[in-house]
């Protein structure tokens, strides 16, 4: 198991450094490097100044080593616009983003399992058809119009909800949270249930799936000649089987739902990375955007990777062989 | 009664057996039908600056204008009529969902195939860039290509093909290898069939019906994705408004109520989607061969 | 004579498809003594796999049973409501089926899925059914039972999986087990091992066995009594040692001869002309009329189940063949 997870997390140191090479060339040598790095609205004195201290004049390998080097301390350059660390301008917001991001897969998950699992055990009842009906409705609607009419339904009509920003948040283990007060909670209930919608369709779709391929299977059919009980076939026997693709997807999903975060974060101006990083899109602030890509691109590693450890972990099949070779 | 069937008959009456699929097929039809005639049943072109007038502008649904048309679905803060704004955006929406798909469909295809029949280092290559473009979400590299790139028509379809090429890609790469070591695929080759002709004549037909469902739900979700990048302002120019730029442009307004700016655009938007979801659904449903009887 | 501890009458399940009505089985007779081995014997296709999943109420929409009695030791099966019929399952009867990899749930470690079998019909304490599972590997053949028993299904080799199967089956001491061509997926050597060791596990402990299979040279060690079963009918029963030497239908003839091991050296291998029919479409009359050399214009007539000889044997066809000299 230990070589299993030494040689995933070399391949991932990999994949890292790979990219960090195309986010290198993407940002430094694509375009004029001036351009993004040095504020448009320097001087002329000013730029020449900025080159030289960047070091743009250089040769680029020369500028990737210090880009390197720079990246290892956690150095990514400073913002245009807040004239602090991008990364820790980054780091600030990412409890937010987190924190709508596994609530938004909670509710998934909670609502989602459930949900596919009864559909695909009944799939021709009148229940089993409204889920399926409900899930395809909620993969095909546009997320960021879903947020808007929730908006206008909560907020504007109702008046229960606020419509935007994060509310008062307390400490815990010195990070920032909000789903600790009532009132964190109104602020948090809307993004999370927008963002969750996509992913609970998927995954009441995935366990529908899954549950239907499951129940036609021999193992099936030779439990119920055992005389097992339903509920021991279904809760031991099927779930353990489709678990282990649906715990896997759910890893991969949350990458994607950290991304997504992105829009939400802007319709209901939840303070998370998202939203700045389109605020920095849009201001141009373009070390706040390299500091953002690389950061993903790190927690998508690490997701990855987790997920890869947890499959094997799961499945004995995969567990046992990795064990032996 | 039960007499022989082709495939081709089979998947046919399997497909229209569901109701609700047919119901998406027609909707679908239908919104094509829209888009296409958009220019000719559109109270007033949207575009045309001339046409318009500020001081119409937010009107609710069912206003009459000065001209004495019908604003039937209400006007947008520049006095565009919703319905023409909408049959126009739609047309765009389509054309760069489908058209992105199609160049992502070709450009997956012959890679995967490439990358399934001649194998080698090659093979894995480009399998491998696949999988990690794979990894991460559609939206990060769209967004990302396109703060570095800038806005624009093509560049938007150049990033929702980067997005999307390597499905299809990798779905050839699997169909096509597992036909690849079915027999008549070594019958043809011991008939020194040249390399191309066996992979269009033979190896092709058989990848398709996994591909056309792929195929389908892309377009949905190109569509969507489009969309999405357009409504955070990253998407095609203010001068082709999408039906999600239809949709930012009324998110100012939904806190005073004027509702329809965003609403009906979307409306329109999850109309389209749906139907191609409802239809790619049902194909997926009647290709999938573990689910036969 | 003690009563038989099975008895089929009239049983007859169909499955009704959009394609038409499969009628699978249809008619079936027949019955087993207390600690007999019957053998069903025929093609695939013939019904014999669905009278077995009938007797156990196994059959699978859109499949039912329509019309037939079955009894279980004076108990109406067919009358049972679902919660009754499961607890007689794997405890008064039990099932093999063809291939152990899929029988067995892959993700589960064997003692879990022997314990479960014992826990779901009796009330006992977690060790004392390990114990018994333990007991009975070792029973079955399987050395360091101990073992074994925290293994996964993947573990084990393809005979011993079935032997796995076996002693699941014969865990609750049932009256009768159903055995599906339980060695059909296994390498000839090891079909001889299983069926020794099922031969010699139903003598010790008395159990009645239902072998279905479509090789009769399996039958021939094995069983007291053979049915042979064709588009979903019995066509003919009795002993084995009447059934193999002196066989009353021409079908049953045609599997004889067709067995390689039968036919005399260096002439061409006899087959039966033909292929078995589609159960949508059956010739109108006895089924099998349009492959059999002895049709003649009364065969398209359905023969009805007629005793034979006088040792209780039936027929069911118009033209049985004269014993040999």
């Amino acid at each position: 198991m230990l070589v299993f997870v030494l040689r995933r997390s070399l391949q991932a140191l990999l994949v890292l450094f790979v990219m960090s090479v195309l986010v290198f060339v993407g940002v430094y040598a694509i375009g004029n490097p001036v351009d993004i790095l040095i504020n448009p609205v320097a001087d002329q004195l000013e730029r020449e100044r900025a080159i030289a201290t960047l070091g743009l004049d250089k040769p680029l390998w020369v500028q990737y080593w210090s880009f390197l080097s720079g990246a290892v301390h956690g150095d990514l350059g400073r913002s245009f616009v807040h004239s602090t660390s991008a990364l820790g301008l980054i780091l600030e917001r990412m409890p937010a983003t987190l924190e709508l991001a596994i609530a938004a897969m909670l509710i998934a998950i909670v609502l989602g399992i459930p949900l596919g699992l009864w559909a695909g055990l009944r799939p021709h009842g009148f229940a089993g058809r409204t889920i399926m009906a409900g899930s395809i409705l909620g993969f095909s609607l546009p997320t960021f119009w879903v947020g808007l009419m929730l908006i206008m339904v909560f907020s504007v009509m109702l008046g229960w909800l606020p419509a935007s920003g994060r509310g008062p948040t307390k400490l815990l283990f010195g990070i920032p949270v909000s789903f600790l007060s009532l009132e964190g909670w109104r602020h948090l209930i809307m993004p999370a249930t927008n963002l969750a919608l996509f992913k609970l369709a998927l995954l009441i779709r995935l366990t529908r799936a899954g549950t239907r391929e499951a129940l036609v299977q021999d193992y099936v059919k030779f439990a119920r000649a055992k005389g097992l009980t339903n509920a021991r076939i279904i809760g031991v026997h099927v779930l353990r089987n489709i678990l282990i693709p649906i715990v896997t997807i759910i890893g991969l999903e949350f990458g994607s739902v950290i991304a997504f975060a992105i829009v939400t974060e802007t319709i209901f101006a939840w303070p998370g990375m998202g939203k700045l990083l389109i605020d920095s899109i849009n201001l141009l602030d373009r070390p706040i955007i390299v500091a953002y890509l690389l950061v993903i691109v790190f927690m998508f590693i690490v997701i990855n990777l987790i997920v890869d450890i947890l499959y094997s972990a799961l499945d004995p099949r995969v567990r046992l062989a990795e064990a032996k070779g | 009664m039960a007499g022989e069937q082709t495939p081709l008959r089979r998947v046919a009456s399997d497909f229209f057996a569901n109701p609700v699929a047919v119901f998406g097929l027609v909707l679908f039809c239908v919104i094509v039908i829209v888009a296409i005639l958009a220019p000719i049943i559109s109270p007033q072109n949207p575009y045309d600056l001339a046409q318009l007038d500020v001081t119409e502008g937010r009107l609710p649904p069912g206003a009459k204008s000065l001209g004495g048309s019908t604003f039937w679905l209400g006007s947008d803060d520049q006095g565009r009529d919703m319905l023409s704004a909408i049959f126009y955006g739609l047309r765009i929406s389509l054309s760069v969902g489908v058209m992105s798909t199609v160049i992502a469909l070709g450009i997956g295809l012959a890679l995967g195939l490439t990358a399934a029949y001649f194998g080698g280092r090659t093979g894995t290559i480009i399998m491998r860039i696949a999988d990690i473009q794979l990894s991460f979400p559609a939206i990060l590299i769209a967004l990302i290509l396109l703060a570095v790139l800038g806005q624009g028509t093509l560049k938007i379809v150049a990033a929702l093909v980067t997005v999307q090429w390597a499905y299809y890609a990798r779905t050839v790469r699997g169909a096509a290898l597992v036909e690849k070591h079915k027999e008549y695929i070594e019958a043809a080759r011991c008939l020194a069939l040249p390399p191309l002709r066996i992979v269009f004549r033979h190896l092709l037909p058989n990848c398709l019906p996994p591909l056309m469902v792929i195929a389908a739900v892309q377009v949905a979700a190109a569509i969507a994705l489009e969309a999405t990048l357009s409504f955070l302002g990253l998407g095609l120019p203010i001068t082709e408004p999408s039906l999600g730029l239809l949709i930012a442009n009324g998110y100012q307004y939904l806190l005073s109520g004027k509702y329809w700016i965003s609403f009906f655009p979307g409306v329109a938007l999850l109309a389209t989607i749906l139907s191609i979801n409802l239809v790619a659904d049902q194909l997926r449903d009647v290709l999938n061969p573990r689910l036969q009887r | 004579m003690t009563e038989p501890i099975l008895t089929v009458s009239g049983l007859r399940t169909h499955f009704f498809t959009r394609a038409g009505v499969v009628k699978a089985v249809d008619d079936v007779s027949f019955e087993v003594a207390r600690g007999e081995v019957l053998g069903l014997v025929g093609e695939s296709g013939s019904g014999k796999s669905i009278t077995g999943y009938s007797i156990m109420g196994l059959v699978d929409s859109p499949g039912r049973v329509v019309a037939g009695n079955i009894m279980l030791d004076g108990v109406h099966l067919t009358a049972l409501p679902a919660e009754e019929m499961r607890l007689l399952r794997g405890n008064r009867m039990a099932m093999i089926f063809q291939d152990p990899m899929m029988t067995l749930n892959p993700v589960l470690r064997i003692d879990t899925q022997m314990v479960e079998a014992i826990l779901a019909h009796e009330n006992v304490s977690q060790g004392e059914a390990l114990d018994r599972s333990r007991e009975a590997l070792t029973r079955v053949g399987i050395p360091s039972a101990a073992e074994r028993l925290s293994g996964y299904p993947h573990q084990f080799s393809g005979g011993m999986r079935q032997r796995v199967a076996i002693a699941i089956a014969m865990l609750n001491k049932p009256d009768l087990i159903i055995a599906d061509e339980p060695t059909t997926a296994l390498d000839v050597t090891i079909q001889g091992q299983i069926l020794y060791e099922m031969q010699k596990l139903t003598r010790e402990t008395g159990t009645a066995l239902i072998w279905i299979t479509h090789d009769l040279s399996v039958i021939a060690g094995l069983a007291d009594r053979v049915c042979v079963m064709y588009a979903g009918r019995i066509v003919e029963q009795g002993t084995t040692a009447e059934i193999i030497d002196a066989p009353g239908h021409p079908y049953t003839r045609g599997l004889l001869d067709s067995v390689p091991g039968n036919a005399p050296a260096r002439e061409k291998l006899k087959q039966i002309p033909g292929m078995t029919p589609s159960l949508l479409d059956l010739p109108s009359g006895c089924p099998f009329r349009p492959r059999c050399s002895y049709a003649t214009v009364e065969c398209e007539q359905t023969p009805e189940t007629r005793p034979f000889g006088t040792t209780g044997r039936t027929l069911r066809c118009f033209h049985p063949l004269p014993p040999p000299e």
